[in-house]
């Protein structure tokens, strides 16, 4: 045994070798940098996809060069069919929710970070962290196939809502084999899920530091903690619900295909299935998924925003049980999705009541903010610029909510414009937001370079301006009848709004395009930023007691011990307005407090 | 001349001091790193029972609609239960006497472990084999995953079921090959977790078995 703790002394022996060092690396913050490079390249073909669909929805003869040659059918002579507009929305919202808003915010820097915040050396199980981000790769790359195969990609929307995805190519192009690969993907995606799920919560659990209570976590690390339990319940969920689509569509059971359903002249040799069955557990996984893309940027931004303001926030504590009641919450809210499917008025109103619960610890979260942000000596920067950016976009697309929580309104709003954006706001956007404030922020400790600042407040302006340019007429589009996933508008009452939609697909094409200025500054500022000292922010959390970047074992020989929380801003220490976790000195306020 | 004895000494107990410590800290990252693996394997418990709720609560979604038959279970199935349970004594008896010698299992100990393990996996073997039978009979009386709701329920938890069993048999041939090959340079923690996963493979399976055998 003896011989075992030694080897345990570290948990992986330091990398050499290119695979092992970049590849099929054990070590948490090269995988952490894996799942943020996934993530660019999803967010930037997701980008791509919905400027097809835009130019397509207001241009619909406009010719795109070279599409033909992915999809000669999908698009014959380079103009986009109905269906090939259906197939690029499903890629869109599958690519973006499951590929970069769960991955970059929670698997990229929980897996950077989480381990160097609380002291340890690496994840609980790094063999298990490896596999979980190849598993997610190999999800990628199954999702990615359905592009290149003659079929296309599915029609189906990333909700892929049963009976339709569930019988094969009766239900149009993309549903044979795409659709498979769709369900597939998202089966394997579940699986890496999970083990990243589990790694998070037995890091967090057992591996901090000595003097890393549980309340002395950053906030960060609380989001990812609490993400990573969502996590493992939604998931746990969604595998069962792909396994059963899979064996619907290939096995012949009959699971979500009810009996006599006549598609495309056909009748589906099915009996008895029930439809609604695919999306209780869709959506059971579904809502706690927005949770799982917003939460860990909550903790990112609260965790930067008390580094930019100079002191803490009003209290953490409300914080963290505000993200654990959100959480919790978020398991009693799926049905809302499910308000026009067919649910009896009675649990329509059990469905509305938490969903109208859970804004209060929004709410209380958001006062945190801003009540703390009161007399602030705010420092601004590309970080904290986006941080203000989130509350004001969780804010602006969370305020819908409160309509479409309540049945009756959302018999005239449901699948419509409003809807769109509404989540493309609170959850699409927010997230995303979160995640330029942590690049801005942790950049320099991941890179040793620092980013460009101008470049940075220059995306920022482009997106945030862009953003409510895109995303607020959706709303006005909503009331006015627009049903989304419609790929032109022939109706007489939609002619006059036209113009409108021409207004937001140049204002996604310009914010887009701003979305480059980043890509340059992140690749630029790699190779040729300036050097970044340890602690360019001076904040008070572990990481930025080590160098940056961080060596292999994240503390060298040094074995971490935390006597402070984390956010010991505004008081006078040693060196400045602040005093690092690990630092033995007594706090001491600034005077005037 | 004499400072520099002194700090000759002093350095040396320095050094040791040093080795002490980090032998202690070693000691404290194996401690953790145990405590991390049988939190993982709670959690990973945590969700199998999660998405095995999720197909029972499809199965009473399922349950209320009209084609709803019956299902008469496959008799082998009452002898697999008791094989599988067997094999829960058995790797109980395995960690108890491995639990007996918990710093430095001898040699002899080891072996006998490992005995114990041996038999568990060649039980868990037999659960499979017989789970096998039990799809046999019901194909032979042509009844198929798709033939009806009922049956498609019979084959999917089951089967699902017997893929959790055989990474468990994967992970006990590794620990039965180690155990009698050398003196129990196994870590304790990962056999302990082990042992937790079979003792639950056991107990959901008694779950979906009442579940069948009630609802099919």
């Amino acid at each position: 045994m003896e011989e075992g703790a030694v080897q345990q002394a570290h948990v992986h022996a330091p990398p050499t070798g290119f695979w092992r060092k970049y590849v099929f690396s054990l070590d948490h913050k090269v995988i952490g940098k894996q799942y943020y490079a996934l993530g660019l390249v999803a967010v930037f073909t997701g980008m791509f996809l919905s400027w097809l669909m835009r130019i397509h929805m207001v241009w619909p003869a406009a010719k795109i060069p070279l599409l033909e040659h992915l999809s000669p059918a999908g698009a014959p002579g380079g103009v986009i069919t109905p269906e090939y507009y259906l197939s690029l929305l499903t890629m869109h919202g599958t690519l973006m929710v499951f590929f970069v808003l769960t991955n970059a915010p929670f698997a990229a820097f929980g897996n950077y970070f989480l381990p160097i915040q609380i002291g340890a050396e690496d994840m609980a199980f790094p063999r298990f962290n490896m596999m979980s981000f190849w598993t997610t790769f190999l999800a990628w790359v199954v999702l990615m196939l359905a592009f290149f195969i003659p079929d296309g990609p599915p029609i189906a929307g990333w909700t892929s809502y049963a009976p339709l995805s569930a019988i094969g190519k009766d239900a149009g192009p993309g549903m044979q084999f795409g659709m498979s690969l769709w369900g597939l993907s998202i089966g394997i995606f579940c699986i890496a899920s999970l083990l990243g799920a589990l790694n998070f919560i037995a890091t967090t659990l057992d591996l901090r530091a000595k003097g890393m209570t549980l309340m002395r976590m950053p906030l960060c690390c609380w989001a990812w903690f609490i993400t990573s339990c969502i996590a493992l319940l939604a998931f746990a969920v969604l595998l069962p619900a792909c396994i059963l689509l899979i064996l619907d569509r290939h096995f012949g059971t009959s699971f979500y295909i009810p009996g006599g359903l006549v598609v495309s002249d056909r009748l589906q040799p099915h009996s008895g299935g029930s439809p609604l069955l695919w999306q209780h557990l869709f959506w059971f996984f579904g809502h706690p998924e927005v949770y799982i893309a917003i939460l860990p940027s909550m903790g990112i931004v609260s965790h930067i925003l008390v580094n930019s303001m100079r002191k803490p926030l009003l209290s953490a504590k409300v914080v963290i049980y505000s993200m654990m009641s959100i959480g919790f919450l978020s398991y009693m809210v799926w049905g809302h999705h499910m308000f026009l499917s067919g649910m009896n008025p009675m649990s329509a109103l059990a469905f509305s009541f938490p969903t109208l619960t859970i804004t209060i610890p929004a709410t209380i979260l958001t006062l945190m903010w801003l009540g703390s942000l009161y007399g602030a000596n705010l420092q601004i920067n590309s970080a904290s610029l986006f941080a203000l950016g989130f509350i004001s976009m969780f804010v602006a697309g969370g305020v819908s909510g409160f309509f479409l929580a309540q049945p009756s309104i959302d018999i005239y709003l449901h699948a419509t414009y409003f809807v769109v954006g509404h989540f493309h706001m609170v959850m699409g956007v927010a997230s995303l937001f979160g995640v330029f404030t942590g690049t801005y922020f942790w950049f320099p400790k991941m890179t040793g370079r620092m980013m460009n600042e101008t470049l940075g407040k220059l995306h920022f302006w482009i997106t945030f301006i862009g953003t409510y340019c895109i995303f607020m007429p959706f709303h006005y589009l909503g009331l006015i009848g627009n049903v989304r996933r419609y790929q032109s508008f022939v109706d007489d009452f939609m002619t006059p709004y036209i113009g409108v939609h021409k207004f937001v697909t140049v204002c996604a094409l310009i914010t887009g395009a701003g979305q480059f200025i980043f890509l340059f500054n992140l690749i630029y500022s790699r190779f040729k930023g300036k050097p970044a000292p340890e602690n360019p922010w001076n904040a008070t959390s572990l990481e930025w007691s080590i160098p940056s970047p961080p060596p292999w074992n994240n503390f060298g020989d040094r074995h971490p011990v935390v006597y402070h929380d984390p956010y010991q801003y505004g008081v006078k220490g040693s060196k400045g307005d602040f005093v690092m976790q690990d630092s033995p000195e007594q706090v001491v306020p600034a005077s005037g407090d | 001349m004499s400072s520099s004895v002194v700090s000759t000494v002093s350095s040396q107990t320095n050094a040791l001091a040093s080795s002490k410590r980090a032998s202690a800290q070693a000691a404290l990252a194996y401690a953790k790193q145990a405590r991390a693996s049988s939190s993982g394997i709670w959690v990973g418990v945590f969700a199998i029972t999660m998405s095995f709720a999720a197909f029972t609560s499809a199965l009473f979604v399922r349950e209320g609609t009209s084609d709803w038959s019956h299902l008469t279970l496959p008799t082998v199935l009452y002898f697999n239960t008791l094989i599988l349970l067997a094999s829960s004594l058995t790797v109980e008896m395995a960690r108890r006497v491995l639990a007996a010698e918990p710093v430095q299992a001898g040699k002899g100990t080891s072996q006998k472990a490992g005995a114990w393990v041996w038999i568990t996996l060649l039980l868990g073997l037999a659960f499979c084999a017989g789970q096998y039978r039990a799809w046999q009979e019901l194909r032979a009386e042509g009844i198929y995953l798709a033939t009806n709701p009922n049956s498609s329920f019979f084959y999917l938890l089951s089967f699902l079921h017997a893929l959790h069993v055989l990474v468990g048999i994967l992970v006990l041939a590794y620990l039965a090959v180690r155990l009698m090959a050398s003196r129990g340079a196994i870590r304790r923690s990962l056999f302990d977790n082990t042992a937790i996963y079979w003792h639950f493979m056991g107990v959901l399976w008694v779950y979906l078995f009442l579940l069948c055998r009630m609802k099919l």
